[in-house]
C-alpha cells in the first residue's frame, strides 16, 4: 500500500470501553456482562469456538446492535453506532450486483468525494488489494478470496479509525487466507485499529497484539497475546488452546 | 375452413403491407399502454420500496391490500374510472371520457398495484440481504432505497415487462372508459372484440398475430434480461 493511503488521524473516540455488556434475545442471554476496552492501534482477535458470541460482540461493538444491560461508550462518551469512521466486513461480504471499481466508487460517493477524484482512488485502492485486473469484472463472479479482498477495499475506502472483521477468512483456502491477512497487516500499520474475530488459534496468534477470549457468551478470559497463549488462566482457555472440545 | 383460410391470408397480406389503419391502432395501443406503465413506474415502484423498506402501522393490511389488487378483474376498474370521468362523476368536468387519456388513467390504476406488489417483493429480498451492510455504511433511508432500486434493476425491469404485458393484453378497462370510437379511441384488443362480432375476421386475425408477437417479444425480453443478469451476477 502507498503512502496516500495512510490514515491521516488516529481516532480520539478509542478507546472503546465496555461494562457490563448483556444481550438477551427472545428470553436467551447471548452475551453475558462483557467488561472490555478496545484502546487505539493494534489488533485485537476475538477468539472462542462457534456459537460464542463472536460475530454479535462485532456487532455490538459497530453499533449495529444495541446492549440490553451495561454500557458501550466510546471515550467521549457516545454510545457505539454505525458511522462511517468505522467500516465491518462479513464473513461473507455483502458486494453490491456493479463492477468491482463500481463497488468501491460507491463508498467514495457516500463519503461525497468528488466525482473527477474518484476514479483515481478507485484505481489505488483496487492496486492496493491486487484486483487492478477484474476492476470492470461484476463483483459477484469474483472468487470467494477476491470478494473478500474486495470487501476490504470497500472497507478501507472508508479510511476508518476502527475496521470490524468478522471471521473474515473462514471460507477460504490458505492462499486466500494470507493474501487476506497481509492486507490486515498493512491496513493496521496505516493506523486503523482492527478488530477481528476467528476461531483459529494460528491466525489470533499471527494477527493478534491482544485476545479476547469468548466461550459461551461469557469473556472467559483477556490479555496480551503471549500471556494468553502461553500462560493461560483459566481452564477453558487453556482446553480450548490444547485443541479439546469445549461442551461444558 | 375455407373462410378461415382467407381471413388469415388477409390478414397476413395486412401485416406485410403495413395497412395504415392496422398502424394507427397498434401505436394507439402502444402509446396508451406505454404510458400507463410509466405512470405505474412513477407511483407504484417507489411506494413498493417505501412499503419494503419502512416500518410504520398498518404496513401488513396494506400490503395485503395491495397484493389483493394486483388482480383487480379490468372490466371493474374500467366501470369505477367511467364513474369518476362520467358527466355526473367527480371528474366529469374534465371531460376526459372516451379519450386515450381516460384510458392510459384505467390502465395505470389496473397496472400500479402490479409494480408496486412486485417491487415490495424484490425490495424486501434484497433489504434482508443488505440492510445490515447499508446500516454499517450508515446510510439515509432515502439512500438505501436508491441503492436497492438499482440493486433490483434487472428484476424489476422484468416486473415493468410483466405489467406493460398485461396492460397491453386487456380489454375490459379501455372498451369501458374508451368507448372504442374509430380513430380515437380504438386499441388492439378492442377492434378485436368489435371486428369479430361484425365478422371481419381479416383485421381481428391480423391485430390477434400483432398482440401475440408482442407477448413473445416482451417475454423474451423478459427472459433475456434474466439471463444477462444470471450469467453476469448481476
Amino acid at each position: 500500500m502507498d503512502a496516500r493511503l495512510v490514515n491521516p488521524c488516529r481516532d480520539p473516540r478509542l478507546p472503546l470501553r465496555a461494562v457490563g455488556v448483556g444481550l438477551v434475545i427472545g428470553g436467551r442471554t447471548l452475551l453475558d456482562s462483557l467488561s472490555f476496552d478496545i484502546s487505539a492501534g493494534g489488533t485485537t482477535v476475538v477468539l472462542g469456538p462457534n456459537g460464542a458470541g463472536k460475530s454479535l460482540l462485532l456487532k455490538l461493538c459497530h453499533g449495529l446492535l444495541k446492549p440490553t444491560s451495561g454500557k458501550l461508550c466510546w471515550a467521549d462518551g457516545t454510545p457505539s453506532a454505525p458511522s462511517r469512521r468505522q467500516a465491518l466486513v462479513c464473513q461473507r461480504p455483502v458486494l453490491f450486483r456493479r463492477t468491482v471499481a463500481a463497488n468501491v466508487d460507491y463508498v467514495l460517493r457516500l463519503l461525497d468525494m468528488p466525482r473527477d477524484a474518484r476514479p483515481r482512488r478507485v484505481a489505488e485502492l483496487l492496486a492496493s488489494t491486487g484486483l487492478s485486473a477484474y476492476a470492470r469484472h461484476p463483483a459477484r463472479v469474483l472468487s470467494g478470496g477476491e470478494q473478500q479482498r474486495l470487501a476490504l477495499a470497500r472497507a478501507w475506502a472508508l479510511q476508518p479509525d476502527i475496521m470490524f472483521l468478522d471471521e473474515p477468512t473462514a471460507n477460504l483456502d490458505p492462499a486466500a487466507t494470507r493474501a487476506i491477512e497481509v492486507l490486515i497487516g498493512a491496513i493496521r500499520a496505516l493506523g486503523t485499529t482492527v478488530v477481528l474475530s476467528t476461531h483459529d488459534l494460528a491466525q489470533a496468534q499471527r494477527l493478534a497484539d491482544r485476545v479476547l477470549f469468548l466461550h459461551r457468551g461469557r469473556l472467559v478470559e483477556q490479555g496480551p497475546t503471549d500471556a494468553f497463549f502461553c500462560t493461560p488462566k483459566t481452564r477453558e482457555a487453556a482446553a480450548f488452546i490444547g485443541g479439546e472440545l469445549l461442551w461444558q | 375452413m375455407d373462410e378461415f383460410a382467407r381471413a388469415f391470408t388477409t390478414a397476413a397480406a395486412l401485416v406485410a403491407g403495413a395497412d395504415p389503419e392496422l398502424i394507427e391502432i397498434i401505436g394507439r395501443s402502444l402509446l396508451v399502454s406505454l404510458s400507463a406503465v410509466a405512470i405505474a413506474i412513477v407511483l407504484g415502484m417507489p411506494s413498493g420500496a417505501v412499503l419494503a423498506i419502512a416500518r410504520f402501522p398498518g404496513r401488513k393490511v396494506l400490503i395485503v391490500i395491495v397484493n389483493a389488487l394486483m388482480g383487480l378483474p379490468p372490466v371493474v376498474v374500467g366501470l369505477a374510472t367511467y364513474l369518476m370521468l362520467s358527466r355526473a362523476g367527480p371528474l366529469g368536468g374534465l371531460g376526459l371520457l372516451f379519450t386515450p387519456t381516460a384510458m392510459v388513467i384505467a390502465q395505470a390504476i389496473l397496472i400500479t398495484p402490479i409494480l408496486c406488489a412486485l417491487t415490495r417483493q424484490v425490495m424486501e429480498d434484497l433489504w434482508t440481504e443488505y440492510a445490515e451492510q447499508l446500516q454499517s455504511f450508515d446510510v439515509t433511508l432515502g439512500a438505501a432505497l436508491m441503492t436497492l432500486l438499482w440493486e433490483g434493476r434487472f428484476t424489476l425491469g422484468t416486473a415493468v415487462l410483466a405489467g406493460l404485458g398485461r396492460a397491453l393484453a386487456e380489454v375490459g378497462a379501455v372498451l369501458i372508459v374508451g368507448g372504442n370510437i374509430a380513430h380515437a379511441t380504438r386499441v388492439m384488443t378492442t377492434t378485436i372484440a368489435l371486428e369479430t362480432a361484425r365478422g371481419n375476421l381479416a383485421l381481428a386475425l391480423a391485430l390477434g398475430m400483432i398482440l401475440v408477437a408482442l407477448a413473445i417479444a416482451i417475454n423474451a425480453a423478459a427472459y433475456l434480461t434474466r439471463d444477462y443478469a444470471m450469467r453476469h451476477g448481476r
